[in-house]
């Protein structure tokens, strides 16, 4: 398949799959935010999701495959360019490419050893701060059990470090994901480039919003 | 004969990448330019550095020139970080000593990327582009009398869309400019020059596909949209023409 090894093609692979995974990112904010409305309004949207059955696993197993396409040729792309510019300059004066852009590969790695943690957490719930006994007794309260762990300041600065982490992967990628489907021009590309820094922006004070908020004691039963 | 200011000369230092051929070590030597006024143009600034080379029986600095009038794109140096310095819209032979100050120091530096291997000093082989070119960046055409200017009507904006990526001088400062050594502005003018036009929609899919092949096969790296391209380039290319590309790629590959 000519896709799977044109320059281009790769990059047209990784923003659909990039934007399946920011579809994702929005829709779980959305979720998310339920805890706003209380604990009820949470575990009943967790409810509702888990007795989705097997529409969940046949959702996770796209999510899964989203995520390989986009970090195998995220990695390839990455491997190749680091072999096409060898040498660097004496003096390296940058005009336009930034941080975000520049870190992408490394701001990806850590979005993935996050995702690890997270599902470790909060999926299959094995990680420290989750006690068995207290799941066992009500598996369904899910309120309970974030509440639980963003009580350590430890976890609560993880997850907000991992968001600033998403902030700076889509800044970029969000007007990239635009560029590379052709998208774009003159007159649209700065449109997608505030759009992307709008998105990103909302994404970091949305999401970090829960843990802070638990953290500094509102969002408590 | 007074102190005019025209007489007023200025001192400058020069790191420059000296290397002997293709596989030769590189290294950075030191050079002072002497006697240098804001109306030598950079070129003639390096000329003059020359001159002075030759008298002490050393070897030139070896830079790549030809027109020295910001059309031929054969100029190639990267000056303190910058391909062709950063001044907008200039290409180094049109880049002049008033845009520095006496006492400067000034990093000179041969293009990098895989793809441009180092001929010489600041020379570096760019055939490449050459190569991405012979690959489709072309129209087949009958021979014959010439045809008439007006024969095939082409909108204005379209006439404009392609001047504008025509533009490109193909200096490879994109290239060079890129964190990535991809040459994606450059193939992007070449084939939005042609896909917009009557003339050259007919063979645009073979072509977007035939010279993204020869650019990767040339190990020019892949894009990330930095877009350092377009701020480096002297001609203003535009990254709509990667958008371009890729949407021309797109469209080959839907059939
Ligand atoms: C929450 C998960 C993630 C989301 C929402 C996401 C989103 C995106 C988007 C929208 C793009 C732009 C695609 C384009 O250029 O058209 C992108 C690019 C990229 N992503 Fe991700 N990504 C995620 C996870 C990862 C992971 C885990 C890696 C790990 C290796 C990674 C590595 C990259 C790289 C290297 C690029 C290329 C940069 C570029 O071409 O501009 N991403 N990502
Ligand atoms: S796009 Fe600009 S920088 Fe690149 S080769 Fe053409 S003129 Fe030079
Ligand atoms: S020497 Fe021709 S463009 Fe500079």
């Amino acid at each position: 398949m000519e896709i799977l090894t044109n320059t281009v093609g790769r990059k047209v692979l990784m923003a659909v799959t990039g934007l399946f995974m920011l579809f994702f990112v929005i829709v779980h904010l959305l979720g998310n935010s339920t805890i706003f409305v209380g604990p009820s309004a949470l575990n009943t949207y967790a409810e509702k999701l888990h007795s989705l059955g097997p529409l969940v696993w046949a959702f996770r197993a796209f999510m899964l495959a989203m995520l390989g396409v986009h970090v195998l040729f995220g990695v390839l792309l990455t491997l190749e360019n680091w072999a096409a510019n060898p040498g660097k300059y004496a003096v390296n004066r940058k005009l336009k490419a930034n941080f975000s852009s520049e870190t992408m590969i490394w701001t990806g790695a850590l979005l993935f050893a996050f995702l690890v943690y997270h599902l470790l957490q909060f999926t299959l719930r094995v990680t420290p701060d989750i006690i068995p006994e207290a799941v066992a007794k009500r598996p369904g309260d899910v309120y309970a059990m974030v509440v639980g762990s963003f009580r350590h300041t430890a976890i609560s600065l993880i997850y907000v470090g991992a968001m600033v982490v998403l902030f700076l992967h889509l800044k970029h990628g969000i007007q990239s994901f635009f560029q590379s489907l052709g998208w774009s021009n003159d007159r649209t590309l700065p449109r997608f480039e505030t759009i992307g820094n709008v998105l990103s922006a909302l994404f970091l004070l949305g999401y970090s919003a829960i843990p802070i908020l638990i953290l500094v004691g509102f969002l408590t039963r | 004969m007074s102190g005019q200011n025209e007489h007023k000369t200025m001192t400058l230092k020069l790191i420059v990448w000296r290397q002997n051929g293709k596989n030769g070590p590189g290294r950075f030597e030191t050079y002072t330019a002497r006697e240098i006024t804001e109306h030598h143009s950079f070129l003639e600034m390096l000329d003059v550095v020359n001159e002075d080379l030759i008298k002490e029986g050393k070897e030139p600095i070896i830079f790549d020139h030809d027109c020295r009038e910001g059309i031929c794109g054969v100029c190639s140096q990267v000056i303190n970080g910058v391909p062709h310095g950063g001044q907008e819209r200039t290409t180094v032979c049109q880049l002049h000593m008033r845009k520095f100050k006496d006492g400067d120091t000034i990093y000179i530096e041969p293009w990098r990327a895989r793809a441009f291997p180092i001929l010489k000093d600041l020379m570096v082989d760019r055939s490449a582009l050459d190569t991405i070119i012979q690959a489709g960046g072309y129209t087949s055409a009958h021979t014959g009398g010439a045809p008439d200017a007006n024969a095939i009507p082409i909108p204005k904006p379209d006439a404009e869309y392609s001047m504008d990526a025509a533009e490109c001088i193909g200096c490879g400062a994109c290239v060079a400019a890129c964190p990535n050594g991809a040459a994606m502005l450059f193939t992007g003018a070449k084939v939005a020059q042609l896909a917009v036009l009557p003339q050259g929609k007919v063979e645009a899919k073979e072509r977007a596909r035939a010279m993204i092949k020869a650019m990767q096969e040339c190990g020019f790296g892949n894009c990330t949209n930095h877009y350092e391209c377009q701020a480096a380039c002297p001609k203003g290319i535009h990254v709509k023409f990667i958008a371009r590309l890729n949407r021309e790629y797109i469209r080959a590959l839907i059939g």
